[in-house]
């Protein structure tokens, strides 16, 4: 449904534009029907700027981002007004997503507005109540009040809510928990869970490890701008390959393990890892490629081990010793 | 109506980011919850400033309109004695050549008025549009749009205007009125340029953008409602200011030829050495007048602020 082919985003600096800076790199991946796709990687990894790729919120600098096999990228006013009716987001702040001077309902008349201009009165009515009771949120005690009267939770369920009034086929979630408190958390993913029996597509955009492995069929593990590696969530959950989602994953405390104790095992295994890289191990020199991928296991991709996107490959030995 | 009870759903969020919103403002009516516009007329109507000052400026804007319909002779003609003391016939005397100084006045403040309110729109449609078009477009249109906003900024343009009023000539009011406001727009522009900046990169605004809403829609409907409270303060500037610079160029001998205001009566007081002779109802009232509403406006500006911002009123 949502396919994203090694898409480049580089953003200009600087006074005059001289200086760049490389936040997505040559990212591909793909999104179906009743799916949710994690994008997991730390602050500047580049994945909130995918998710505003997706969006259109940001035009990508290269490569091609498709819907249904329309190029998201080319898309211009009608047919980006016709691309929101299926693909919508919800973002991490829920107070800096209303207005904070007007009523959240007015977030619902701006939708009727630009898409349903002649549904007016006490059918629209019942439609916004509709959506509002599927987010499991009860009318009468949401509607017509100001952002700042409700919590989080109820401020991002309702803009799933809004998403919902559309003939909606893709949510792009950016953080949408980030920001709510531990007991308000439970409610919105369980709504991302009703929303993927229903068949939509998810992108799960989050820093939160725990969360990916919750409610995502695949991972996309992001670093640098770059997939470092991706698969379906319980092979790279499970057997992660490459060193930073190692790194990742030891980075997440533990109920029933010391830190020291998995400090050591780390230390242990980049000691027997020393320096390969399963990417330039399988792929030749003349086809590898510095954003390349190498499948490991079945849909379990995993790219160079080098950290950094600029450094050198910690496997590649000079060629003239090889 | 009444109010929905809170349930376990409806935890109201501490932190919710403007706690001035919060404030228990008391209402008519039970379980309505006051809105913004609301609360910013609560405090204002509270608020000595702003009362004192909308006083004045509504009483002074009376009496221009309503106090030339009452004169039975023309500010300019030549209605009585010459240089008579205010007495119970002429309010405020009359000048070197027998003209009714309360008349001259009457019609100086309409005038004065009519300088501000077309001084203040055009500078502020002027400066509103390329402010709200450069903070939002950005990129090489906010660059073209701010290296014009400092070029006209850095005109010196009293100057200017002394220039255009000398060879030009200005002949009516509302000439003058366009040309001091389209001298006068530039810091306005970089105000709202900077405000637009930081609107433009909350979230409801990339929500209206999956709305289908064209920018223009979005400037109007989301980013201008959050700047209402600076955009009407930045009239009540530009009309002082206007007002001001009128008076000025009146003063100097550059008004309008074919008008009286509350400058160009100053003028001739200065000129026919109103001071010297102890004319003082000549020169007092419209000096006071241009003092007064000039006064009231930037009192009533810091009694705005004091409104739009909770953290400075003082209760």
């Amino acid at each position: 449904m949502l396919e994203l082919v090694d898409v480049h985003k580089v953003y200009r600096v600087g006074t005059f534009g001289t200086g760049t800076v490389h936040a997505v790199r040559g990212v591909s991946f793909d999104v179906q029907p009743g799916e949710v796709v994690s994008l997991i990687g730390e602050s500047g990894s580049g994945k909130s700027t995918i998710g505003r790729m997706v969006l259109r919120l940001a035009n990508a600098t290269s490569g091609s981002i498709r819907f249904d096999g329309t190029d998201v990228v080319s898309l211009r006013h009608r047919g980006l007004r016709d691309y929101y009716r299926h693909a919508q987001g919800v973002f991490q702040d829920p107070f800096s997503s209303y207005n904070p001077i007007f009523k959240v309902d007015r977030t619902f008349e701006t939708l009727r507005r630009s898409y349903f201009p002649q549904d007016t009165g006490a059918a629209w009515d019942e439609r916004v109540a509709d959506a509002v009771h599927s987010v499991g949120l009860v009318p009468g005690e949401v509607l017509g009040k100001f952002p700042h009267q409700l919590s989080g939770g109820q401020l991002q369920r309702l803009l799933v809510a809004r998403a919902l009034l559309l003939d909606l086929r893709l949510l792009v979630a950016d953080e949408i928990i980030s920001m709510l408190d531990a007991s308000t958390r439970i409610d919105v993913l369980n709504l991302l869970g009703d929303l993927k029996a229903r068949g939509l597509g998810i992108l799960f955009v989050t820093h939160d490890l725990s969360l990916g492995n919750y409610v995502s069929d695949k991972v996309v593990i992001l670093h640098q701008g770059r997939v470092v590696e991706r698969g379906p969530t319980a092979a790279v959950f499970a057997d992660p390959r490459h060193p930073y989602t190692r790194t990742l994953l030891a980075s997440v405390p533990q109920l029933d393990r010391r830190w020291e104790d998995v400090e050591a095992e780390e230390e242990r295994r980049s000691a027997a890892l020393g320096d390969e890289c399963l990417y330039h191990a399988r792929v030749d020199g003349a086809d590898a490629h510095d954003l390349g991928l190498v499948e490991v296991a079945p849909g379990h991709l995993v790219g160079c081990f080098r950290d950094g996107a600029d450094d050198a490959c910690p496997g590649v030995r000079a060629p003239v010793a090889g | 109506m009444t109010v929905p009870s809170p349930g376990p759903a409806t935890t109201v969020a501490d932190d919710a980011p403007d706690a001035g919103a919060a404030l228990d403002v008391p209402d008519a009516r039970p379980g309505r919850l006051p809105g913004r516009r609301h609360e910013a007329l609560y405090f204002a109507l509270r608020n000595p400033k702003v009362v004192g000052a909308a006083v004045v400026i509504l009483g002074l804007a009376l009496l221009g309109l309503v106090g030339p319909l009452f004169a039975d002779h023309g500010p300019n003609d030549y209605a009585g004695p010459t240089m008579q003391p205010p007495s119970g016939e002429f309010w405020f005397g009359t000048t070197m050549f027998g003209q009714d100084v309360w008349v001259q006045f009457v019609a100086g403040l309409r005038s004065t008025f009519l300088v501000g309110v077309l001084g203040s729109v055009v500078a502020g449609v002027i400066g509103m549009t390329i402010g709200f078009v450069a903070g939002f477009r950005g990129g090489w249109v906010d660059e073209l749009l701010t290296m014009l906003t400092n070029v006209v900024l850095v005109i010196p343009g009293f100057v200017v205007l002394i220039v255009i009023n000398t060879y030009l000539g200005v002949r009516s009011v509302p000439m003058q009125a366009l040309y001091i406001g389209l001298f006068s727009w530039p810091w306005v522009a970089r105000a709202v340029r900077a405000q637009t900046f930081s609107l433009r990169a909350r979230e409801f605004v990339d929500l209206a953008r999956l709305s289908g809403v064209p920018t223009r829609t979005i400037i109007v409907r989301e980013v201008a409602p959050n700047m209402y409270s600076y955009l009407f303060m930045t009239f009540v500037l530009l009309f002082g200011g206007a007002i001001l610079t009128a008076a000025s160029l009146d003063f100097i001998g550059l008004g309008p030829t074919n008008a009286v205001s509350l400058g160009l009566m100053m003028n001739q007081a200065v000129q026919w050495s109103a001071l010297h002779l102890g004319m003082w109802w000549w020169f007092v009232p419209p000096g006071l007048g241009i003092t007064l509403l000039v006064g009231a406006l930037y009192v009533m500006n810091v009694g705005l602020d004091e409104v739009f911002n909770p953290k400075l009123r003082e209760m």
